[in-house]
């Protein structure tokens, strides 16, 4: 397969060194790098897991409302990324791994290239509640 | 193809003394085949390019492969530049803000240089590239964007004599932890890829690199990781640093080639080397 843009590969280099969970996608959503703390939020390690398509990684949450009614997809920032190629920013509460749920804040933007193409997104999570 | 080393110089052009074996030019290569003649970048070492008398067409094509002056600085003293009859190419990266006319026109303009890049008395055609494929003659050219500060990108050339890569710029390692093992991640990979000759970056040492983080530049150790990666059979390391003598250059390559094993040919770029693939 070729290599990602550089862009992809700048983003990776950043979220890497951060310690705000990072989730970096395609264009169509499948997951193509998250790092170390995002890897706590999916219960999983990029190392093990490698890419995951989008309809392995999107089951893994479970968003829902504040009154606990599931979210549908074309409300989530980076679903909505993906689909307008503009930045979003929403907040809402996920099923943690323990059971509970954690309310979150999520901004998403879409990896814009200097040819002025999409080639990818980035959503950031802030926790909002301590676990 | 005949490939000539014109300008291995990094940065700044040199005229020391002790800095005359490998060359005091800045990035300039010239590559021949079959009377087609391209130029890689334009730096101080465009003023040993000969034009080839025996030219298919009255026509020269100039790869840039990023506008810093290093690159850029012996444009102006280019003789087809001033020939009416000459039909010149300059290939270059695309920016998000301003069109490669406008970029070289801010040093092919007073005060900065006497002629105004639109009185060039050559037949000039600016083309704009990024991830682009393109045929010149009897070459297929690959260019594609890689790290380096501003628009930059390395530039794949292949013919029925082989492929070479071209990237003089490039800092892959940019990140906490450097090159990331996985070939779908590194920047420049593509055009590498199992090339017959990479010309690469390798400005620092890996101790200089340490405080070099984020200037858009390579050690020789990840140009070396780089070229290993990438399966490429022979690699020249460039883009010498100005205040390297030609004694530290031996230095630093012995070094280097002392603790590493790699199964390619690599030598120090040298400024009037000549390879034939
Ligand atoms: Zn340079
Ligand atoms: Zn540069």
């Amino acid at each position: 397969m070729a290599a990602y843009e550089i862009e992809i590969i700048l983003n990776r280099q950043l979220a890497d060194c951060l310690s705000i969970p990072v989730f970096i996608t395609d264009t169509v959503g499948n997951l193509i790098f998250y790092n170390e703390p995002a890897e706590e939020i999916l219960g999983k390690r990029f190392e093990e897991t490698g890419e995951m398509p989008v309809e392995q990684w999107s089951t893994e949450f479970k968003p829902v409302d504040e009154y606990g009614v599931v979210l549908p997809p074309a409300e989530l920032p980076l679903v909505k990324t993906l689909t307008n190629s503009k930045a979003y920013h929403k907040s809402f509460w996920i099923e943690s791994l323990k059971g509970d749920n954690q309310q979150i804040s999520v901004t998403s933007y879409p990896i814009i290239g200097r040819t002025g193409k999409m080639i990818g997104a980035v959503a950031i999570f802030w926790k909002l509640t301590d676990e | 193809m005949k490939i000539k080393i014109c300008g291995v110089r990094g940065s700044l052009t040199t005229t020391d003394p002790a800095t005359v074996l490998y060359g005091g030019n800045t990035s300039c290569i010239g590559v021949w085949e079959n009377g087609w003649q391209l130029v890689l970048d334009g730096g101080s070492g465009i003023q040993k390019l000969k034009l080839d008398e025996k030219l298919a067409a009255k026509r020269i094509d100039i790869l840039l492969t990023h506008l810093h002056l290093d690159h850029i600085q012996g444009l102006g003293f280019f003789k087809p530049l001033f020939d009416p009859e000459m039909e010149v190419h300059i290939w270059g990266p695309v920016s998000s803000s301003e069109s490669l006319h406008a970029r070289l026109r801010r040093y092919l303009s007073p005060p900065l240089f006497p002629v105004h890049i639109r009185d060039l008395p050559c037949q000039l055609e600016l083309h704009e590239i990024e991830k682009s494929s393109f045929d010149i003659g009897p070459f297929s050219i690959m260019s594609d964007y890689v790290i380096h500060p501003g628009p930059t990108v390395g530039y794949r050339l292949s013919c029925n004599k082989g492929v070479v890569c071209y990237i003089p710029d490039h800092e892959p390692a940019l990140g906490e932890r450097g090159i990331i093992n996985d070939s779908k991640w590194i920047s420049g990979f593509d055009l590498a890829k199992g090339a017959d000759l990479l010309i690469h970056d390798s400005q620092y040492t890996a101790k200089e690199y340490q405080l070099k983080k984020g200037w858009g530049h390579s050690s020789i150790d990840d140009a070396g990781f780089f070229a290993s990666i990438a399966d490429v059979k022979h690699v020249l390391y460039s883009h010498h640093d100005p205040y390297r003598t030609d004694k530290q250059v031996d230095e630093m390559f012995a070094e280097f080639t002392g603790r590493t094993e790699y199964p390619f040919k690599q030598e120090m770029a040298k400024e009037g080397m000549e390879i034939e693939l």
